[in-house]
């Protein structure tokens, strides 16, 4: 009786576990698993050859003109990660904080900067891909207001044309970081704040010593999410400048690199299995390290009320 | 927080300040507004009137651009797929992610941590940067250019967010109401089916907010594995059309509203709802 008991259970824990499980297993653990197998192979287009050990790691590395592009894409990656957290997530914190102190129209607000974070980013790149151009709205709009020296190709000029995408992407995202600061803001007990402020703490002290220390782990989110946005962009490049990243590569990303390795494009011919997938574990790698990296860093910095 | 505290405060500068972060927030919201409104305004217009007067009303609106894009540019079909695949995908994430959160939160045994730990090993890493052993994979399941590949990759990809909020919320239900039910004689399955998820609802409201809206969105993995053009979803047709049409700039306008616009009024309708669901990640 207590065996078939057991057994019972284990068949209601299998029941229930096992249809995710597989499907998990077998499209998200299997393909990261053999990501990191196929690196290790030479290719002949989708046939897999003799062992090469680290062999696709050094070209990606060292050999031309992988090093070149490579290198290329993650400093563009950087730049993603660098302006976003500096505008996007310093503007979200702003946002947020105002928004929880409830100033006019706090509610408006808060539903309009959301709005476009439920738009695809494909969706979004193609509108602002064609207010951008040489003839679209932006440069309309400052001939009109006298500002003609200002009108430039935003996604022609290969010194602009990252940070126009950038400001695309912060354009659509804005929305999330102040929705998430603004609910770790709210989180924090009022009777914190009302002590501060019957002790006479000055709005600049009460945010940098009460609110900042005790929206932490908020912060750290929002940075490993940015962390892991800026090493995946794609979809932004594509709708944009293109899966080259033009002009000149200059707003290629390591996305749109990759994708260019594994499927081939135009420029690079045929797809090279062995190189796309050594920059596929590379991506995970960055990616796994980076966050877990910040992660660290930031649970010494967490405060416990 | 709800003190309005300081903003009694009549210091000049202290003003100053709320007006110009004040002053900063309108000119947001504008930026937001103004580009989708131009957007539709555009739609309207032939594409010189859009290059002569960017700014202006069309003297006449072409309405014939939604019906040139919805019906005869296959914009239909594009949404109908969207709505399939998101759907059918939405059920399975659901079905599986909450029977597996019910499965890991509500028994204790031995592998639960360690199954857990498998669920979540899909948050964090992107699925994108293995796409070469994917695309290798539905080839041999001979799965390409049909839609099951993307279901299975889109159950895939929502089931590790769905067991890590559902579990958690599931295993703040009081183990009594599952004791009084056996004594019932409900069974396991009955328990799940009749206690747990109706007590669930809200928890399973935010879930299918946080996944719906990115599979509704999805690009890249349609892109790889959907080639006809009577299969594609929404982002890859309005993709394709833009190839194909980059200079009939009324077109893609039209195009772009048509993607746009359902978002946009059904998030006006329930925009709580979905700022609690796409936020519930990212927040405790």
């Amino acid at each position: 009786m207590l065996l078939s008991k057991e057994l019972r259970k284990g068949f209601w824990i299998t029941f229930f576990v096992l249809p995710g499980l597989v499907i998990v297993a077998v499209f998200i653990l299997l393909p990261l698993f053999l990501s990191l197998f196929n690196s290790l192979f030479s290719w002949n287009q989708l046939i897999r050859g003799e062992w090469v050990g680290l062999e696709n790691f050094r070209r990606v590395f060292f050999t031309s003109p992988y090093r070149e592009r490579f290198f290329n894409a993650l400093r563009n990656n950087g730049k993603w990660f660098l302006v976003t957290m500096l505008v996007q997530n310093t503007l979200g914190l702003l946002f947020g904080y105002l928004l929880s102190r409830r100033i006019p129209g706090h509610g408006f607000f808060r539903r309009t900067f959301f709005i476009p974070v439920l738009f695809s980013i494909v969706a979004v790149g193609f509108l602002w891909g064609l207010y951008l151009k040489p003839n679209g709205l932006l440069n309309a709009f400052l001939k009109l207001v006298g500002m003609e020296s200002w009108t430039r190709a935003w996604l022609g000029e290969e010194s602009i044309a990252t940070f126009s995408i950038i400001g695309v992407n912060i354009w659509r995202w804005v929305g999330f970081p102040t929705l998430v600061f603004l609910a770790a803001i709210n989180a924090i007990p009022l009777d914190c704040l009302e002590a501060a402020y019957l002790d006479g703490a000055r709005e600049t002290q009460v945010f940098g010593r009460i609110v900042l220390p005790l929206i932490v782990p908020a912060l750290t989110v929002i940075t490993v999410l940015t962390l892991i946005g800026s090493l995946n962009v794609f979809e932004q490049i594509y709708t944009m400048t293109g899966l080259d990243g033009s002009p000149n590569y200059s707003t290629d990303t390591i996305g749109t690199l990759f994708y260019r390795t594994a499927f081939g494009s135009v420029d690079s011919g045929n797809p090279e299995i062995g190189i796309g997938s050594a920059i596929g574990v590379v991506i995970y790698l960055l990616t796994f390290f980076a966050s877990a990296g910040f992660i660290a860093l930031s649970r010494g910095r967490e405060v416990e009320l | 927080m709800n003190t309005d505290l300081r903003y009694s405060s009549t210091a000049w500068g202290k003003n100053l300040l709320l007006f110009t972060f004040h002053l900063l927030m309108g000119v947001y919201v504008g930026l937001i507004f103004y580009p989708l409104f131009n957007m539709v305004v555009s739609s309207l217009k032939t594409t010189r009137e859009i290059f002569q007067n960017p700014f202006g009303f069309p003297p006449l609106p072409q309405w014939r651009n939604f019906w040139i894009v919805w019906v005869e540019k296959g914009f239909y079909r594009y949404f109908g797929n969207s709505l399939w695949v998101t759907s059918v995908s939405m059920v399975f994430v659901l079905l599986f992610g909450s029977m597996a959160s019910y499965g890991l939160s509500r028994y204790s045994f031995r592998l639960s941590l360690g199954l857990y730990l498998l669920f979540l090993s899909g948050i964090m890493l992107p699925l994108k940067a293995a796409i070469i052993p994917l695309f290798i994979l539905i080839k041999n399941l001979g799965l390409m250019d049909r839609h099951l590949s993307i279901i299975l990759i889109f159950i895939a990809m929502g089931l590790p967010s769905t067991v890590f909020i559902l579990s958690g919320f599931m295993k703040t239900v009081p183990k009594e109401l599952e004791y009084a039910a056996r004594i019932d004689g409900c069974n396991d399955l009955s328990i799940y089916g009749r206690i747990v998820m109706p007590i669930s609802a809200p928890a399973i409201a935010l879930v299918t907010i946080y996944n719906a809206v990115p599979i509704w969105n999805d690009f890249f993995f349609p892109l790889v594995f959907i080639q006809s053009d009577r299969l594609k979803t929404l982002p890859v047709g309005l993709s394709s059309f833009f190839g194909q049409y980059s200079t009939n700039w009324s077109l893609l306008f039209s195009g772009l509203s048509i993607a746009i616009l359902p978002m946009l009024i059904l998030y006006l309708c329930m925009s709580n709802y979905f700022i609690r669901g796409m936020t519930a990640g990212a927040i405790k």
